[in-house]
């Protein structure tokens, strides 16, 4: 089975399937480092946002995950981090 | 000095303007009789004894509102935002210049977000719990209007959401004024609803009072012989209720008139023997107004379009005004019955017919000769229009009533 990797565009494009584009800037590169929050999501969408991609990618986040990741980058860790335990099991 | 509640801004969303928004368009159509009323589009009614609504058509919400507010809204949600954009800009006010305490809002919900919630439930039944949306906590529910015009605008002052089917869009205008009263310098209120999906529609059949009509003319046709039920349609107006001290330091410049009195009733039990409560409604929105009946130069009807509710409606104007005794009109025969955004929308209606001196027709209508009632039919008639009475009536009971006068501002 291939390696599978959550990444930016994965993110960018689950947040405007579920809560709409931010309204104080995208998920991207430069944004990185940003807090949801300045990019306009609130724990709704974060918790919208979670439960899309444990169905898309076939994991469980726990609420730690998502709320202790209050930006893209550490988010997208959490993901990854969830994935390579499944792939290793 | 009693704290007066003034309107100073009007936002519309009507299935008869082209796209559903503007006062103005919404009064041209209305009184040119142009009906929105059709087959219902936003769903395949061929399964369902009724078929006929008034459809908001042409409106689009992502040309209106952030991309953020559209996966967490239902339609009611989005036609409301953007009615009460039109609003704040028709009483040129801008919120962020504003206390944000001093400015609330207060609407009126007779389904709350049923296509959201349809979609939801569908979710939960077919894929399972974790497919159904976050936003589900909230979309569907009753305040969820009050509660994002309220996050957009920054209006934190006090607020709320009155549920009392189509009585509620004045029980709701009828609490803004009692806000203004106790202090709050502006209430944004009304109602706007949308319930055309399966799911709104079934509980609109519950009812027993829809007409199963397929032609759109015929449909709804209150206090006529052939009254045979109604048409539900999406839509409703919205308010900007200011105190009008506050009003004046602000510097607003135009002022569509004052809500000057309210009352509400609940009719007895059936079987009781006593009679509705609707008249005695009306007595005290005109004693709290200090009008007598004579003063009040029309009045718009709740206008059910079942005999039994046309008859008790025609009884109580005219056990109140006489005889004939008072212009009678129902423009919602080219909505439909839009839940809490009739009432709210007769105001607005009521407050451009002072400014225009033209009071709308009720169009389709011939006036059946069991009720002693002098109603606008076909034609908009010229009248000068300086006191109104709008009626609106809840399924179960509800029977509210308000007074609107004019106001000489500049």
């Amino acid at each position: 089975m291939a390696y599978m990797e959550f990444t930016i565009r994965d993110l960018r494009r689950i947040m405007h399937e579920s809560a709409g584009e931010g309204d104080g800037g995208d998920v991207e590169i430069a944004t990185m480092d940003t807090e949801f929050t300045q990019l306009g999501y609130e724990s709704l969408a974060l918790l919208e946002t979670g439960s899309r991609i444990e169905r898309e990618f076939g994991i469980r986040l726990d609420d730690s995950d998502l709320f202790d990741s209050p930006t893209p980058r550490a988010l997208i860790e959490a993901v990854n981090a969830q994935l390579t335990l499944r792939q290793a099991a | 000095m009693t704290a007066r509640a003034v309107v100073t801004g009007i936002g519309v969303m009507s299935p008869n303007s082209p796209g559903g928004f503007g006062a103005a368009d919404y009064w041209t159509a209305t009184c040119g009789g142009q009906s929105g009323i059709g087959r219902v589009t936003r769903f395949d009614p061929r399964r369902y004894p009724a078929r006929l609504a008034g459809e908001v058509r042409g409106f689009s919400a992502e040309e209106h509102l952030p991309g953020r507010l559209i996966p967490q809204t239902d339609r009611m949600t989005q036609l409301a935002l953007v009615t009460a954009d039109h609003a704040l800009a028709d009483a040129g006010v801008s919120t962020p210049e504003m206390p944000e305490f001093g400015m609330g809002v207060v609407t009126a919900s007779s389904c709350g977000g049923f296509e959201f919630g349809q979609g939801e439930l569908q979710n939960l039944w077919s894929k399972g719990g974790q497919y159904v949306s976050a936003y589900q906590a909230f979309a569907w529910f009753y305040a969820v209007n009050t509660g994002q015009i309220s996050i957009r605008h920054g209006m934190r002052g006090p607020s709320g959401v009155l549920v009392s089917d189509q009585a509620g869009g004045l029980d709701a205008i009828a609490h803004a004024c009692r806000l203004v009263r106790g202090g709050s310098d502006l209430i944004l209120s009304g109602g706007v609803d949308a319930s055309i999906c399966p799911w709104g529609w079934v509980a609109h059949l519950a009812s027993g009072r829809l007409s199963t009509s397929e032609r759109p003319d015929r449909a709804y046709l209150p206090f006529d012989a052939d009254a045979a039920g109604h048409v539900p349609g999406e839509g409703g107006a919205l308010l900007i209720i200011e105190d009008s001290g506050a009003a004046r330091r602000r510097g607003a410049d135009r002022v569509y008139g004052e809500i000057s009195g309210y009352g509400s009733t609940f009719d007895p039990r059936p079987g009781s023997g006593r009679s509705p409560a609707l008249g005695k409604a009306i007595e005290i929105a005109l004693e709290g107004a200090g009008l007598s009946p004579g003063e009040i130069d029309v009045v718009f009807a709740d206008a059910a379009a079942v005999p039994e509710l046309d008859r008790v409606e025609a009884a109580a104007i005219t056990s109140v005004f006489g005889p004939r005794g008072v212009p009678v009109t129902a423009p919602k025969t080219m909505t439909g019955r839009l839940g809490s955004g009739a009432a709210p929308l007769d105001v607005a209606a009521a407050f451009l017919s002072m400014r225009s001196g033209l009071i709308p027709p009720t169009t389709n209508v011939t006036l059946s000769p069991d009720y002693d009632i002098d109603l606008v039919t076909t034609r908009p008639r010229r009248a000068s229009v300086h006191a109104a009475v709008v009626l609106a009536r809840g399924h179960g009971g509800f029977n509210s009533a308000i007074v609107l006068r004019s106001i000489d501002w500049n």
